[in-house]
């Protein structure tokens, strides 16, 4: 019987409301809504990463919107799910292109989702930040509404490359997903490897997510001293996961798509002692993001996953803009373009260090981090020991 | 070329691709029943194979929550797995057959297919519902068993691990028992007779409905236990898992021509060793310009030669006596 006051309650609270409210409704409405989106992988295998990105953008939303409601808008945040998914994506993009309201959007998770998504935001200069796309394409195609504030496969994969022959490693097999960003960042690790001498004997990309027998084979036969997998974690893991189970000594690494604590969860203890080059740095890191790492922990009851402060950064600077760009309207809503041109102009310090943008779109001294996993139990994601640290502004773009 | 590394890597990957093998075997074999006495193909299959693999993968979590995981000698553990996920899709197909076929039976035959793939989406997001409400989790992990892991080093470059060997002889068994039960006994003589003529079967007293659910019953069992041995093999399975081994099963069962038991054995093998070998020979031979991703469209290049050659498949004729 409880369901009936239940209902009575919000009936009056609601009439009430409407009672009470009509003035500051009309108010709202003169000066309308400010919506912000983010696009990541909410469901499938990736969804650990991408719900990471989503939790990190609405701490951030709730948290800062205060500087736009004061000048009179409402601010809303609305999750979108890409599965990480291009086509997904693009008809997510289409929807949220239609939606005058949303003035940015903070996503994707994986770099072949994000180009053809940008083509679509482009067309009505819609300003998209990512947190996480690594893959040169996002910046080099010079879009004036697409930016980043994590660092670069090219350069990424150079510091892999650095990172190996600094741990004497002879021949090198390199491994990827076929996918944009996978493959992108395997071949920068491959060429640049060979520039600095490790032998690679094995370059091999496949779509399998369960049984990697045959291709461990011919690894195991040739015996390399390291594996290099560019990838995301929920395909990795496994195939780690076999790999050691057959008796394959050599010493893995991954790029930024193996920062997630899901990999030990899949791979267990083969993880362990494997390295990984990352853009985000774990948050123990960052001095100003430990209120960052409670408040989350306070509010979904969980760890930050690697790029939810990236997100939170992302989505400060887009407000920010926004903010700016009212005032450059005087107080109205502001066009998209205005968002995008005033996010190249705006500097601020987030929680992962200072942020700025180059004139394409890239943060002008992102950080690079190479981690090694330290333990099996993925509670203990977080601890991993850090072995380098670098901080790389990005290359001038290749005509 | 490195011919010495070609030879080197043969046996170890003539292992694999039987280990493969057995496994597409023990879940082609649902689909042939089925096409056997009911002349359709059970799409819903696939779902059947991963409900097996995920009810393993709860019991063992279970037994590891519990803490007794450790203490149970692990081959007591692996039948206990396998005789669950034997018995629940077992009756999980026998289930679908009664509410999703048999209201159709007199229908044309395009419309138990159509049904048939409802039910393998239903099933699909069934079991992702029921994951991420009990577990929260997409991506679900076989806890390792270390006795299982243990590996002979038979020669310097073949070496074959416990669980390898007990999923080559689980599915041994399982056929070979299969085998008995299809052509020495009075049961098996009814399917045989059902798959035959369903109406004069039935005027010679055999209960028809009872048989093909029987068949749905032994075809889905020998899914779920390969869905099981999946997992074990291959630890990691979500919700969509079922969906390729279940194409590729259905592949082999049409190489061996369908409706045929040995055939669907065979296709099994033969689909697993083509995979295998062009999978790990591909880049090796061609160096580096087709690699391991190009297996699938060599393994059905040669199914496609094979139809062209054969149409009802390697041992298709044997089945196609009636008259």
């Amino acid at each position: 019987m409880k369901h009936h006051s239940y209902w009575r309650l919000a009936v009056v609270a609601l009439a009430l409301a409407a009672l009470v409210f009509p003035a500051a409704a009309l108010a709202g409405e003169a000066k309308g809504t400010i919506k912000v989106a983010s696009q990541s992988p909410l469901s499938g295998g990736q969804a650990a990463l991408g719900e990471g990105i989503k939790l990190g953008t609405q701490l951030a939303v709730e948290q800062l919107k205060g500087a736009i409601e004061k000048l009179g808008f409402k601010v809303e945040y609305v999750p979108f799910d890409d599965q990480a998914k291009p086509d997904v994506g693009v008809a997510n993009a289409k929807s949220i292109l239609a939606d005058k309201n949303i003035l940015l959007v903070i996503g994707h998770l994986n770099s072949g989702v994000a180009i053809p998504s940008s083509e679509v935001y482009k067309d009505d200069k819609l300003a998209m930040i990512s947190p996480a796309n690594t893959n040169p394409m996002i910046t080099d195609r010079k879009l004036p509404n697409v930016n980043r504030v994590c660092g670069r496969d090219d350069v990424q994969g150079a510091v892999g490359a650095e990172f190996a022959k600094g741990l004497k490693i002879k021949s090198a097999y390199v491994i990827h997903d076929k996918t944009t960003y996978g493959q992108g960042v395997a071949e920068f690790f491959r060429d640049d490897s060979k520039k600095l001498g490790i032998e690679v004997v094995g370059f091999e990309g496949t779509e399998e997510k369960s049984n990697f027998d045959p291709i461990i084979t011919p690894i195991k036969a040739k015996n390399p001293s390291l594996i290099y997998f560019g990838g995301i974690y929920d395909q990795m893991a496994p195939f780690f996961r076999q790999t050691r189970e057959k008796g394959v000594k050599s010493t893995f690494l991954a790029p930024d798509g193996a920062d997630s604590s899901d990999l030990t969860k899949i791979a267990g203890k083969a993880a362990v002692g494997m390295y990984y080059t990352t853009t985000a740095g774990p948050v123990a890191l960052y001095p100003k993001a430990k209120t960052f790492a409670d408040d989350y922990r306070a509010k979904f009851g969980k760890s930050p996953e690697p790029y939810a402060a990236e997100s939170y950064d992302a989505t400060a600077v887009g407000l920010k803009a926004i903010e700016a760009a009212i005032k450059g309207a005087g107080g109205k809503m502001p066009a998209r373009e205005a968002v995008g041109s005033a996010i190249r102009k705006t500097k601020s310090e987030g929680i992962t260090g200072s942020i700025e943008f180059d004139e394409k779109g890239d943060r002008k001294k992102a950080g690079y981090f190479v981690l090694q996993v330290y333990s099996e139990d993925p509670g203990k994601w977080g601890d991993n020991k850090l072995v380098k640290r670098l901080e790389i502004a990005p290359p001038p773009v290749k005509k | 070329m490195d011919t010495a590394l070609l030879i080197a890597i043969f046996p170890q990957v003539l292992l694999d691709g039987l280990i493969l093998g057995f496994m597409y075997a023990l879940i082609a074999l649902g689909y042939t029943m089925v096409y056997g006495v009911l002349e359709f193909i059970n799409f819903a299959h696939s779902e059947i194979f991963v409900v097996g693999a995920f009810i393993g993968v709860e019991i063992l979590l279970g037994l590891k929550g519990a803490g007794v995981l450790d203490s149970l000698p692990p081959f007591l553990v692996l039948i206990l797995l396998l005789l669950a996920g034997m018995a629940a899709s077992g009756l999980l197909a026998v289930t679908v057959e009664r509410i999703a076929y048999r209201p159709l039976r007199g229908a044309p035959r395009l419309i138990p297919l159509i049904s048939a793939i409802g039910v393998s989406f239903f099933l699909q997001d069934a079991i992702r519902l029921v994951e991420s409400i009990w577990r929260n989790a997409f991506n679900l992990v076989y806890p390792s068993m270390d006795q299982l892991n243990i590996r002979f080093q038979l020669t310097e470059t073949l070496d074959v691990s416990v669980k390898s060997l007990v999923v080559i002889a689980a599915a041994l068994l399982m056929l070979w028992a299969l085998h008995l039960l299809v052509n020495r006994t009075k049961v098996g003589k009814a399917i045989r007779a059902v798959a035959e003529d369903q109406a004069t079967a039935s005027l010679m007293g055999i209960n028809v409905n009872r048989i093909i659910s029987l068949t749905f019953l032994i075809g889905g069992a020998m899914g779920g236990a390969a869905g099981v041995l999946f997992g074990i093999q291959y630890s990691l399975i979500n919700p969509y898992t079922g969906f390729i081994p279940g194409i590729k099963a259905f592949t082999a069962a049409v190489l061996g021509g369908i409706g045929n038991i040995p055939g669907a054995m065979m296709g099994g093998l033969v689909l697993g060793l083509l995979e295998a070998f062009s999978a790990s020979y591909m880049s090796l031979l061609t160096g580096g310009a087709f690699g391991a991703e190009y297996k699938d469209i060599f393994a059905f290049s040669v199914l496609i030669l094979i139809l062209i050659f054969r149409p009802k498949g390697l041992l298709g004729e044997v089945v196609r006596e009636r008259t």
